[in-house]
């Protein structure tokens, strides 16, 4: 069973990243639960969690949010490989605010990246994820937890 | 022109340092050169992790190194203490994700000077870079 505590750190690793670095706040959607793999955008961070918990956080963003966001950083390069680098600070980020929030309790990998048309996530059966949007300006990205 | 021609041919004696960041991000690197504001802080190269900035250190000899922790084949805490092994008068400002007190602490025992977090502000990362060439 997934705490509200343990949620809101990931959500507020994500946040935090646009409110600094694009200066213009995330809103939160309403969160659901599904079983099953989830759908993802383009580009996606993943974080692997073990230890005291067991599981997956991934960060899911559409390319049309990415470049808009690499605009407000003043970024000129908008290339695949950018737009991997972002969506894997993003995961850093929310990597790194979960180990000073959960400790050492928590062991969690250094994040990776997925991209492509209809990247499948790796899913245990039964498994049920908390999907948070993420909406900034237009665009919504996701925030899924997968721990048991 | 850079800065220690201009300064050179102006007769200034200001004193120009020389910066080197390493961070595995492209993106990251770039935010930080393009971030940082100091006309006396002359880039002299970036490098993807520990290795690749033990090499570029030697070469070039920096002042100043921006750092990540979270780097493949030698990470940041790894790669200051061999950087301050070799010139103990080098600044490192440590920037990174990790929000947590046992890294930061880590990193200013192998011979950090300054602890950065991960998303920052452009006027976060130059008060930084300002305490760290005081």
């Amino acid at each position: 069973m997934l705490h509200e505590q343990e949620l809101k750190t990931f959500v507020e690793g994500t946040t935090n990243f646009f409110e600094v670095t694009a200066q213009q706040p995330a809103s939160i959607g309403s969160p659901y639960l599904m079983e099953g793999s989830p759908a993802v955008h383009e580009y996606t961070g993943v974080i692997n969690i073990s230890g005291k918990r067991q599981g997956v956080v991934y960060f899911t963003a559409p390319k049309a949010m990415l470049t808009v966001l690499l605009m407000k950083m003043q970024e000129n390069d908008f290339s695949h490989e950018t737009m991997r680098d972002l969506v894997g600070e993003v995961a850093n980020m929310i990597s790194g605010n979960a180990r000073r929030d959960f400790g050492r309790d928590f062991v969690i990998s250094v994040p990776s990246v997925l991209s492509g048309e209809k990247p499948q996530l790796p899913q245990k059966p039964g498994m049920r994820s908390f999907i948070i949007p993420i909406n900034w300006r237009s665009h919504s990205a996701k925030l899924i937890v997968s721990l048991t | 022109m850079s800065n220690s021609n201009a300064n050179a041919m102006n007769g200034s004696t200001k004193r120009c340092f020389k910066l080197m960041i390493v961070d595995d991000s492209n993106l990251m690197r770039r935010r930080i050169e393009r971030s940082q504001q100091f006309e006396d802080l002359q880039l002299v190269g970036t490098a993807g992790n520990g290795v690749e900035a033990l090499e570029l250190f030697k070469k070039t000899d920096p002042d100043v190194v921006t750092m990540d922790i979270t780097m493949p084949r030698m990470d940041g805490i790894e790669c200051i203490g061999q950087l301050v092994a070799l010139k103990p008068a080098v600044r490192i400002l440590v920037i990174s994700a990790l929000a947590d007190k046992a890294t930061a602490v880590e990193a200013m025992e192998r011979g950090a000077n300054g602890f950065l977090n991960k998303p920052f502000t452009d006027r976060q990362l130059n008060e930084a870079i300002a305490e760290l060439m005081r």
